[in-house]
């Protein structure tokens, strides 16, 4: 079985994770976005054969959205990470608060 | 023909279904992907529309992806009109498709029930009966009575954990060698003189002026007038060979069969909720299936979860199988699109089709989907079957919501 290191928890198998496909930036201002760039965006995916940046989620586990770098034709991670808004650093493997 | 079967057997090698050639400089049509899609597009280009400078073009040998991988399962009881009647067309196909390819494809229509296990279940069977009858299919709903006598090997009784309320019943439903559909199709694409070439893998794709050329391979350069990607699991990757995104995301899904079994079972058996399938094979084996593997990923390796769930829900329905022991698993690639409809027809890329986004249905539409993108390429006009799936639909918010597919849960 595939397993996931959680940012918070530590290294548990992927039946606790729930899969929230590639990361897929969302347009913005959203009043601003024209048709064609939401269309886009919902549903136009790389789909790419090898390294992918992914959403994953823990859901029985501590609850949080994470960040996966996972190529697609092994399925072997690289690393994990937490989520940052621009600028912050990202904080690797396992998280301290 | 049984003469030459006895002459054949008693020495020398049988002929070969399909041949070698060398690459040539320019086709016609190029179709990338030899499954049963490709051939069946290239057989029906050249026997319905004599356009016989056609090249398939395969980066392994042909039937290896999805046509070689899935649980050969036909049948045309989808939920939307626009399913119902590509799909019905495609089993009418499948139905002389013995005697137009001369080649035992051998198709056994032995009934396909879709078990359901609640009241949402039944309610949404109830619908797709009743689209189905709309369309001339028949299809219809049953209950436990009378599914006593199709399939008494069920267990019917409370003692499941989702015991079973009713089920959609369709005759003309069942299985087929997959392997042989391919192989006929390649043999009757060859005989007209399409060239098959196998290890051949298309690394790019020349676009001019916003129109397809031609294409290079690992064996060399070909120009192309039309360029057919019918690449079903990998068509995101061929499509950015022309910078085109399309609405895909690709997902493992794993099967497996049993030891050869004596005939136990004699209809194809579904249950949507429990996401399995299960049918007997000519060889005895039961070829049972799942969903979707639940993460995107272009491995087909099996995993022990799959085999674990499957058995658990295999059980559910026929305890007496647990003593039977797995011989093998596999998986196959199924690009999912978003409204678990396939993306048929032209693309923003002139002269470049695609016949892609084919889930967990792609199989059992190949003979109507190579004849309709044949008429499509030969007269240059989107057939009426064809329009609904079009690439654009998404753009244009008419997407095709097919809640019948094998992937969705109910």
């Amino acid at each position: 079985m595939l397993r996931l290191e959680c940012p918070n928890c530590g290294v548990r198998n992927t039946s606790e994770f729930r899969y929230g496909g590639e990361q897929n930036p969302r347009p913005t201002p959203s009043t601003e976005v024209a048709d064609a760039d939401w269309i886009r965006y919902l549903y136009e995916r790389r789909n790419v054969m090898g390294v992918q940046i992914e959403w994953w989620y823990h859901r029985a586990g501590c609850g949080i959205w994470f960040l996966v770098e996972r190529d697609r034709r092994s399925n072997i991670v690289a690393r994990t990470w937490r989520w940052q808004p621009d600028g912050a650093a990202a904080a690797e493997g396992s998280h301290s608060p | 023909m049984s003469l030459k079967l006895l002459r054949q057997g008693l020495g020398g090698r049988p002929p070969r279904m399909w041949h070698d050639r060398p690459l040539k400089d320019h086709y016609d049509v190029v179709i990338i992907g030899g499954g049963a899609h490709g051939l069946a597009c290239a057989y029906y280009l050249a026997a319905d529309h004599g356009i016989t400078n056609v090249a398939v073009i395969d980066k392994s040998y042909i039937g290896a992806g999805g046509s070689g991988r899935n649980t050969a399962i036909i049948r045309s009881n989808y939920l939307t009109p626009e399913g119902v009647q590509f799909y019905d067309a495609s089993v009418k196909l499948y139905e002389g498709l013995a005697q137009e390819l001369d080649f035992n494809v051998m198709f056994s229509q032995r009934g396909h029930l879709t078990l359901a296990h609640n009241d949402s279940s039944v309610r949404t069977m109830r619908r797709r009966a009743e689209v189905n009858k709309l369309q001339g299919v028949d299809s219809r709903l049953v209950y436990p009575d009378e599914l006593a006598r199709i399939c008494p090997q069920l267990d019917l009784s409370d003692h499941p954990r989702f015991p079973i309320q009713a089920a959609l019943y369709h005759p003309p439903g069942g299985i087929i060698r997959h392997d042989a559909v391919v192989w006929g199709y390649a043999r009757g694409a060859d005989q007209r003189g399409v060239d098959i070439h196998q290890y051949t893998e298309v690394t790019g794709i020349d676009v001019a002026n916003g129109a397809v050329t031609g294409v290079r391979t690992t064996r060399g350069n070909v120009s192309a007038g039309i360029v057919l990607s019918a690449t079903a699991g990998w068509a995101s990757n061929v499509a950015a060979m022309v910078d085109l995104p399309l609405p895909l995301d690709t997902f493992p899904l794993q099967a497996c069969v049993t030891e050869p079994l004596k005939p136990i079972l004699d209809v194809v058996v579904v249950s949507g909720s429990l996401h399995v399938y299960v049918s007997q094979s000519d060889r005895g084996e039961l070829v049972m299936g799942a969903s979707i593997d639940p993460f995107t990923s272009y491995s087909v390796g099996g995993s022990l979860d799959f085999l674990e769930g499957l058995a658990g829900h295999v059980l559910e329905l026929f305890p007496f199988l647990s003593k039977a022991r797995i011989l093998r698993q596999w998986a196959g690639l199924c690009e999912m699109p978003p409204d678990f409809s396939p993306l048929m027809g032209i693309t923003p890329v002139d002269n470049f089709l695609i016949d892609a986004g084919w889930g967990t249905y792609g199989f059992k539409a190949s003979p109507i989907c190579g004849k309709t993108m044949a008429e499509l390429i030969a007269t240059r006009q989107t057939p009426a079957l064809l329009r609904p799936f079009r690439l654009s639909r998404f753009a244009e918010y008419d997407q095709v919501g097919e809640k019948g597919a094998a992937s969705v849960g109910h």
